[in-house]
């Protein structure tokens, strides 16, 4: 990748762009929202994972609290999206920055069971806390007016705004992959013993990220929450987080397209399969089983390995 | 009068506390044997679990085959099951990070228990308790059902039994061994794969068996494990990962917290085992027991 | 390579989304249900309602005025989110004109909503939340076989009557115990009887011996069960274990199907009050519709809920028939406006906070000796008119009630 591929790459990203601009004629567009929304959640989490090699199993806390206070400020308040949406990203770095600040002490499995705690605390407070509405969760929220004259109550105009959220978001999480903070990222992943002799605050930056991370799943969550007008315990329960380290794995860790496309397969199993009934989890555990055994380098990477090999004409699947 | 509750009602819960304390050591263990040896986090332990209850209804349906002979013949199938699992499909994931082998029976727990849903549906099957161990006795502070008094007495005795086993005799010593290191003890002509696939058929019989015992008490319903694993997951990395001493003890101690929580912040109750790990994983990184990786 | 993964997760969206299905103005009358396939709720509503819609349908003849009658179905998952995009798929783009079950009170909300704003009409039997006809009502959503009002209120108030006048609540930490809670509170007190204590316990929970210790030591006579399903039948199997039910003590499940009953098995679950919408034992009519039910579900026989989703189901269509449209709210004014008389209604009418009233029954679980064989459990003790099981419309908060 890199330098070599820029114009290509370039070219590959525009027609994409091309491609999800005309979606909406041609696919339902709530389910492309949800898509998008998961493709952001799991993106955010990459960076965590695929680029800092730090596996939260409590994601879910930042994406669910956001939508509560995306729902709420929305809802209750009665502001404009752009402040709810604000309201819940900033809810969820702050999140971020309390539970990272101790769970980055932590490696490994450790870490992610760290994470695991404070993510069920968290869903309890969800249960108490009178303004989260209990199991019945947060609904009939408004989708209300952009900036204050934009109507996101039209399905497209909400799409080409998920859209572009999306969009800019991943630029952004890019940009700081590819950045020297990231490059210093990936020297911690790699070998954190050697980055430390460097010289570099290493916690410093795994706070960094663990709190980007949080802030880009908050954002997800916020924008979930203006798509289905609706913020429930389903989305902090520890179920969510284990949904987005599936939709990562699937996808494919620490590519830029991987974990969307996990995600959007992931959102796709569930609400085409909803139709199959009873066999929709099955089904699901099926490809999990699968992938794990014959795709372990995610799809996109499986699929990328394969076409090079049949580029260089060996075939080899 | 402790904490605002007469004494009687106090030790009246901290039985009870015990008796949970009981189902949760014996899942631990064989969770924290598989991870010891094999270095994979089993989520398939809670479905394992449902399946051993599963398993005492079925035969008692189908076959007539009452409670004590289930107590045998559920952890042998689904024993025999989870070694066909281990050499069919964990084993081929054990040179990879320990993500995968959790990713794996992640989806294998979610066919598992899609798969008795199917069948069963949902409301779960009436298991009576054996006719040896109905009744029960009047302690004083509270009344204590005989059934529950034989879960202890069981889940204690396999538990010490499990740890003199894995202590103390020359099978034990080699699994220990394959644990710090395998190539070595391969080196040694010992049959390590044999020895991995046995020591994961053991542990989810163990998980098979508590399904068992649970049976009669709780409504043998496909979904009765799915809630569980998180809990015995954290009770494992509080004892330290690996370490079963630490999962026994862990078990009993959790279930005494737990009680306390009923007693005096019941919406808790299922959340302060998450407080505790959090704060003792911060102070101590390994867990009780264990030694960082 | 960049670019290879760009088209290639392209075509793979593309693939799993597939075109969208066109928009065609024809004469049809679709039905969707959506109800939980997989969770907890799937015994009592599930593809059991789903059966009870097709019957529906095919006793009507698969067609109104001429026009073929569909049927398609979903599950919820109970998750609000995918109930939300489910329901918006079917009104929007596959011309489903009514949703009906929609258990679970969380997913029935975010369904209502959508069907609010399309102006489609949603009939909800399995959900229980009292909101769903008070703050959340609309002129096209339907409250059909039960809430926790009928039900909460129908057995604490017989208990009471039987002079259970002390009472100790275990209530799942949910709205919904809290709701059921409430409910049976009002009509204890109301009725001059005391309400000692309660306990939330989380939900869901497996051991309920820690909180039935508590309740034995209230003294209460009666410990209410603010629960529901699994939650339920663990605490009734434990109470008799720990010998509660024996000291005395006596059981009210405020919420209690008959697959609950099923699952608890007679000797545990006996003697148990009840408060039902339906019961397939009661009369020719139940009984001939519990016939071929059974026969085309291995036996199992129809829950409150599926019987109210057959009902419902086959009252709309009676209504798109007179009011020859399936246009929303002129069907649902054609709904209010005729009577319901079926096997499962007798004169139910519906009101104008979408609440359709009918006979709710008392019941009482059979010992083992008194039963016949699977699935004969109850004996109603008494009819309960519709006028006093359901909460007065006087006291409804539904905004489109006259008042």
């Amino acid at each position: 990748m890199g330098g070599l591929w820029g114009k290509r790459e370039r070219l590959a990203m525009l027609l994409l762009l091309l491609l999800a601009l005309v979606a909406p004629f041609l696919v339902y567009p709530v389910f492309l929202m949800k898509g998008l929304c998961f493709a952001l959640f799991a993106s955010a989490f990459n960076l965590l994972l695929g680029y800092s090699g730090l596996l939260s199993f409590g994601h879910a806390m930042f994406f669910g609290f956001a939508a509560y206070v995306t729902a709420h400020m929305g809802k209750v308040w009665g502001v404009n999206p752009e402040w709810a949406i604000l309201g819940g990203v900033v809810t969820a770095a702050a999140l971020g920055l309390l539970t990272g600040w101790l769970a980055i002490r932590r490696t490994g499995i450790y870490f992610a069971m760290v994470t695991l705690a404070f993510a069920q605390m968290m869903y309890f407070v969800a249960i108490q806390a009178p303004f989260t509405h209990g199991e019945d969760g947060i609904q009939g929220v408004p989708r209300g007016r952009l900036f204050g004259f934009i109507d996101l109550g039209e399905s497209l105009t909400l799409y080409y705004f998920v859209l572009l959220v999306f969009v800019a978001s991943l630029w952004f999480l890019n940009r700081v992959v590819q950045s020297p903070f990231g490059q210093v990222l990936k020297a911690i992943r790699d070998n954190e013993q050697r980055a430390i002799s460097l010289g570099y605050a290493v916690n410093r930056f795994k706070l960094l990220a663990f709190v980007l991370s949080a802030a880009f799943s908050g954002l997800a969550g916020s924008m979930k929450c203006q798509v289905f007008q609706l913020a429930s315990l389903a989305d902090v329960h520890w179920h969510s987080s284990g949904e987005v380290v599936l939709m990562t794995l699937l996808g494919g860790i620490g590519s830029l397209m991987g974990p969307a496309v996990g995600a959007f397969l992931v959102v796709s199993i569930e609400n085409y399969f909803a139709e199959a009934g009873a066999w929709v989890t099955i089904i699901q555990g099926g490809i999990f089983v699968f992938c794990v055994l014959l795709f372990r380098a995610g799809i996109i990477g499986t699929l990328s390995q394969w076409l090079k090999g049949l580029y260089s004409g060996v075939g080899k699947a | 009068m402790i904490f605002g509750v007469p004494l009687q009602a106090l030790l009246g819960q901290l039985l009870l506390g015990l008796i949970n304390g009981a189902f949760y050591a014996m899942l631990s263990l064989g969770l924290a044997l598989i991870f010891g040896l094999l270095n994979i986090i089993n989520f398939t332990h809670g479905a394992l679990y449902m399946a051993g209850a599963f398993a005492a209804w079925l035969v008692l349906t189908y076959l007539g085959i009452g409670y004590w002979g289930a107590l045998l013949l559920a952890p042998l199938a689904v024993g025999l099951f989870g070694m066909l699992l281990e050499r069919f499909l964990l084993s081929r994931l054990y040179k990879l990070d320990h993500l995968y082998g959790l990713l794996l029976t992640f989806g294998l727990a979610l066919v598992i228990e899609g798969g008795f849903r199917q069948l069963y549906g949902v409301s779960g099957m009436p298991y009576p308790v054996p006719k040896e161990l109905q009744g029960g006795w009047n302690l004083g502070v509270m009344y204590l059902p005989i059934y529950r008094g034989w879960v202890v007495v069981v889940s204690a005795s396999v538990c010490l039994g499990t740890w003199l086993l894995v202590e103390k005799t020359k099978l034990g010593s080699y699994l220990r061994a394959a644990t710090e290191n395998r190539a070595l003890v391969q080196a040694f002509g010992i049959n390590v794969p044999m020895m991995v696939t046995l020591t994961f058929g053991f542990g989810v019989a163990l998980a098979a068996l508590a399904g068992v015992l649970a049976a009669p008490i709780y409504s043998v319903n496909p979904l009765m494990g799915s809630n569980l694993i998180i809990v015995v997951f954290a009770v494992v990395v509080i004892g330290g990962m690996g370490s079963m001493g630490g999962a026994i003890i862990t078990s009993f101690a959790l279930g005494l917290v737990e009680g306390l929580t009923k007693l005096l912040y019941p919406e808790a109750a299922s959340t302060i085992i998450f407080l505790v790990m959090a704060v003792l994983l911060l102070v101590k990184p390994a867990g009780l027991f264990g030694k960082e990786r | 390579m960049m670019i290879r993964k760009t088209i290639l997760g392209t075509v793979l969206s593309v693939l799993i989304f597939g075109p969208v299905h066109a928009e065609i103005a024809n004469h049809k009358v679709k039905i969707g249900v959506l109800t939980d396939m997989s969770g907890p709720y799937s015994d009592l509503a599930g593809q059991g309602s789903v059966m009870a819609a097709q019957m529906a349908i095919e006793d009507f003849g698969g067609k109104v005025n001429g026009w073929p009658v569909e049927l398609v179905s979903a599950d919820h998952q109970s998750k609000a989110d995918i109930a939300s995009a489910i329901a918006r798929k079917w009104y929007e783009n596959e011309e489903v004109d009514a949703i009906a079950d929609l258990v679970t009170t969380a997913a029935a909300r975010a369904v209502r909503e959508v069907a609010k704003e399309k102006g489609k009409v949603d009939l909800d039997s399995g959900p229980g939340s009292l909101p769903l006809t008070n703050d959340w009502c609309s002129a096209t959503g339907f409250h059909w076989t039960y809430d926790n009002y009928a039900t909460a209120g129908g057995t604490a108030t017989a208990v009471i009557k039987q002079g259970g006048t002390s009472w100790f609540f275990l209530t799942a930490d949910y709205a919904f115990g809290h709701d059921l809670q409430a409910q049976a509170e009002r009509v204890v007190k109301a009725n001059g009887g005391s309400v000692l204590g309660s306990v939330r316990h989380p939900f869901p929970s497996s051991d309920f011996s820690s909180f039935l210790l508590q309740a034995q030591s209230s003294g209460a006579k009666i410990i209410g069960l603010a629960n529901a399903g699994n939650d339920t039948i663990n605490a009734i199997k434990q109470a008799n274990e720990f010998g509660i039910t024996k000291n005395g003590q006596s059981i009210a499940g405020l919420l209690v199907f008959i697959t609950d009953v099923h699952s608890l098995g007679l000797e545990t679950a006996k003697g148990m009050l009840l408060t039902t919408g339906f019961y397939w034992d009661f009369d020719e009519g139940t009984r001939a519709f519990a016939k071929r039910f059974g026969a085309r579900m291995n036996g199992k026989m129809p829950t409150m809920v599926q019987a109210g989703v057959y009902s419902s189901v086959s009252h709309y269509l009676k209504a798109v028939q007179q009011a020859n449209t399936t246009e929303g709210i002129r069907v649902a004014d054609k709904m209010r406006e005729i009577p319901i008389n079926d096997f499962f209604a007798k004169n139910g009418k519906i009101r104008a906070d979408g609440r359709m009233v009918h006979d709710m029954y008392l019941a009482e679980v059979k010992a083992p000796a008194e039963s016949k064989g699977p699935w004969d459990y109850y004996k109603i003790l008494r009819t309960i008119p519709g006028d006093e099981a359901f909460r007065p419309l006087s006291e409804s908060t539904c905004p489109l009630v006259k008042k």
